[in-house]
């Protein structure tokens, strides 16, 4: 838990020099006027909070702080507090079930933003901790898929269901859910291939693998997870609420913080969809897959 | 698109009544609108501010035409603007013209489609421009990453280099030169590992791939739902690697595609391609002209035409088209409807797509109409008898009980569907009506097989 802030500090900090730097220009000496909260504003949307959030989260900020003579640390401690604020209610670390054998993970999202990655390094940290883990490749599509999940699977000790190229996902996940169920298996993570969530054939194909799992398990899935690229801009809003409404995705993970992109959309969605935030990822290690904090990400979004 | 545009300004301008010059007060307040357009499409706000500021310079003081209104005249500024910023009209080619083997250098963020691009790219340069091209993965960070590339190559039906394991991105580089040297190949494609713009190590290696191969073109692979970390990104890899060339993927996608400006504003390098889907073939020139539209939030028509002469069936959507216009729309017709936006995707996305659509998208947004509801409506709809779906009116309290009890929901969801019904049907009129205007006279007829024929450069009327 130590590592956490270091590291998001470490790879956000790279990325705020600008932002803090200008806050420390905007407020040093001067009031907090129109022009500074322009100012205060538009290094918001640099964030991608997005012209909206960013305008509301200004707007609060001028009617209680017009005219006052600021100082640089104050504005910062006003303003994390203020993200922090939007933020802390979805800061909900993912709660495995004891009573599920197994729990059944289904991970989702847009092409790229990390899936299989996020499920090796979860694979990771659920083997150190000693639970029984089953993999399933359902993403039968792309070119390699499979063998990616296996690799992370040889790397994490951890068994791999997998098909021939362009098999059904949906059989897939039914053929582990047994053997998970047979073995005891703790937690059963299905990756998917990734999809625009614009094409409804594919987002009905998510939708059947559900269908089937519940066919043995009536609460299967017991966690959707939408995987989300932090560089990511204001179409992450469209995403989270198609696959909200097609997969009732149950919390998100963030992913490539670790990049110069800030992944301000969080504050929007967090606003938007009150969506826990189950982690972030900071870097390529399987450690590198942290728990969601508010006032440190908020912190780290300033520059602290 | 021009229409559109001058919509959404006509508030701005309804209270402009004089000819002459554009003032800087009329100018600044539509472009207030612009700007806010522009973000919500992800394009950077230092681009936004730069192109603002640049239409601001060509609009004001600008003649009003005797032909157009105000609003018309600065909606043709900006938008010109903007195609212009994007590279002006049509595609800009690869550059082919150096000695074989021509090296291309595929760099860009990790997932934003490098290796599936390099397959579409070589499947092109193979049928299309009848080269030997050979696919070199230099992805030793990603597993199974050069065999993905590898299964790539044989669908697009070009041989890959063979893989070595324990080779550093800089051997097999070299390597896959050598190897297009000595068999004789046209183009290689070395597709590198995804990298953070802020991986000074990594940028590092990529720098001594492009002095190990001095690529002909080095070309900068981004997703279109990319924020404002484009230009972050942009500079980073220009000024490491020289970006020559960009390519766009994820078009498919709903996504504004800000990025595109930003990109090409940060860069100066055109946008030569855009990937528009899974297949691998789907990778086409990119067409400034279209982008713009979708930038401005003003809809993607040819886009629109394009996915619905994918999924809808031609006549009944010119029945319902004509239907729409003429305000006689009924309960079947909604039910046939839900049909094909079932098979088209959300409906939201759909209306994005249509010109002067984004307040009613908001609209019906605040409805709730969501993609689950479909089913039961098409349902409920058709527990209704033939006059029922045709005069909605006549469904009272009893008729609703009996509705609800053939189609197994409660009587509320039946009072939701006819309040939703009146919605649209006020909406279809409104529709309508723009139609007669002009506005959606390019978006229905688009709906059309006569519209469908039509060669795009007529759906451009002259000023």
């Amino acid at each position: 838990m130590a590592g956490f802030f270091a590291r998001l500090k470490e790879g956000l900090s790279r990325s705020t020099q600008k932002l803090s730097g200008g806050l420390t220009a905007i407020v040093a000496k001067r009031k907090l006027d129109d022009d500074a909260l322009e100012e205060l504003e538009e290094l918001l949307i640099t964030a991608d909070l997005g012209p909206a959030v960013a305008s509301r989260i200004i707007a609060s900020f001028r009617r209680t702080r017009f005219g006052r003579e600021v100082t640089d640390a104050e504005i910062r401690t006003a303003l994390a507090d203020e993200i922090a604020a939007i933020l802390a209610p979805v800061a909900i670390p993912l709660q495995l079930d004891p009573t599920k054998k197994p729990h059944v993970i289904l991970v989702v999202g847009v092409n790229g933003t990390g899936k299989t990655t996020t499920i090796g390094k979860m694979a990771q940290q659920l083997h150190d901790a000693g639970k029984r883990t089953l993999l399933v490749a359902g993403d039968t599509f792309r070119a390699a898929a499979t063998e990616q999940l296996q690799i992370w699977g040889t790397r994490t000790h951890t068994p791999v269901i997998a098909g021939p190229a362009g098999a059904d996902p949906a059989g897939l996940a039914f053929d582990a859910l047994t053997r998970a169920t047979a073995d005891a298996t703790n937690v059963l993570l299905i990756d998917t291939a990734g999809r625009l969530h614009n094409k409804a054939a594919l987002m009905d194909e998510l939708a059947k693998i559900i269908r089937v799992l519940r066919k043995q398990d009536p609460t299967a899935p017991h966690t959707v997870l939408l995987v989300l690229d932090a560089t990511t801009g204001q179409n992450a809003i469209q995403q989270v609420r198609v696959f909200k409404e097609m997969v009732a995705v149950t919390g998100l993970v963030v992913t490539k913080l670790d990049g110069s992109a800030r992944g301000g959309i969080v504050v929007a969605l967090a606003e938007e969809f009150a969506l826990p935030v189950h982690a972030v990822g900071v870097g390529e290690k399987a450690e590198d897959l942290q728990p969601f904090e508010a006032l440190d990400f908020a912190r780290g979004l300033l520059g602290e | 698109m021009f229409d559109a545009l001058s919509d959404k300004f006509s508030g701005i301008f309804d209270g402009l009544r004089k000819r002459g010059a554009l003032s800087e007060a009329d100018v600044g307040e539509a472009l207030r609108e612009v700007r806010l357009a522009m973000l919500e499409a992800d394009v950077a706000l230092p681009v936004v501010k730069d192109f603002v500021a640049r239409v601001k310079e060509r609009a004001v003081g600008a003649e009003v035409l005797e032909a157009v209104s105000p609003g018309q005249q600065v909606a043709k500024i900006v938008h010109d603007a903007l195609v212009e910023a994007l590279g002006g009209e049509g595609a800009v080619p690869l550059n082919l013209s150096a000695p074989a083997p021509i090296p291309l250098l595929m760099v860009g963020l990790q997932g934003s489609g490098k290796t599936t691009t390099s397959g579409k790219l070589a499947l092109r340069l193979r049928t299309r421009e009848r080269r030997r091209v050979l696919l070199a993965s230099l992805d030793t960070q990603r597993p199974a990453a050069q065999l993905q590339l590898a299964q790539l190559a044989e669908r697009a039906g070009v041989p890959s280099l063979p893989i070595v394991a324990g080779q550093t991105p800089v051997e097999i580089a070299r390597r896959a030169m050598e190897a297009g040297r000595r068999e004789g190949f046209d183009i290689v494609i070395l597709d590198t590992a995804g990298r953070l713009s802020i991986d000074a190590a990594l940028m590092e290696e990529v720098r001594q791939i492009r002095a190990a191969t001095s690529p002909v073109e080095t070309l900068l692979v981004v997703d279109a739902m990319t924020g404002q970390d484009a230009v972050a990104t942009a500079r980073a890899f220009n000024d490491a690697v020289g970006v020559t060339g960009v390519i766009l993927t994820r078009m498919d996608g709903d996504a504004r595609g800000g990025a595109a400006l930003s990109m090409r504003h940060v860069t100066g390098a055109p946008i030569k391609f855009s990937g528009s889907g899974e297949k691998i073939d789907a990778l086409e020139e990119f067409h400034p002209e279209r982008v713009a539209g979708r930038i401005l939030g003003l809809g993607d028509i040819v886009g629109l035409v394009e996915r619905a002469a994918e999924t809808i069936d031609h006549d009944e959507a010119e029945k319902l088209a004509t239907k729409m216009l003429k305000g006689t729309f009924t309960l079947e017709d909604y039910a046939a409807q839900l049909r094909q936006i079932s098979k088209m995707g959300s409906i939201s996305s759909i209306l994005g797509m249509m010109p002067g659509m984004g307040q009613m998208k908001k609209q019906l947004e605040g409805a709730n109409i969501d993609q689950s509801v479909f089913k039961r409506q098409q349902a409920i709809i058709s527990s209704m008898t033939m006059k029922e779906r045709r005069q909605p009116d006549i469904i009272k309290a009893s008729r609703k009980k009996r509705i609800a009890a053939g189609s197994g929901v409660n009587v509320s969801e039946v009072n939701k569907l006819l309040k939703q019904f009146d919605d649209i049907s006020d909406m279809m009129k409104r529709v309508g009506k723009l139609g007669q205007k002009g506005l959606m006279r390019q978006g229905l007829a688009g709906l059309m097989p006569k519209g469908m024929s039509q060669p795009r450069g007529q759906q451009k009327r002259p000023w």
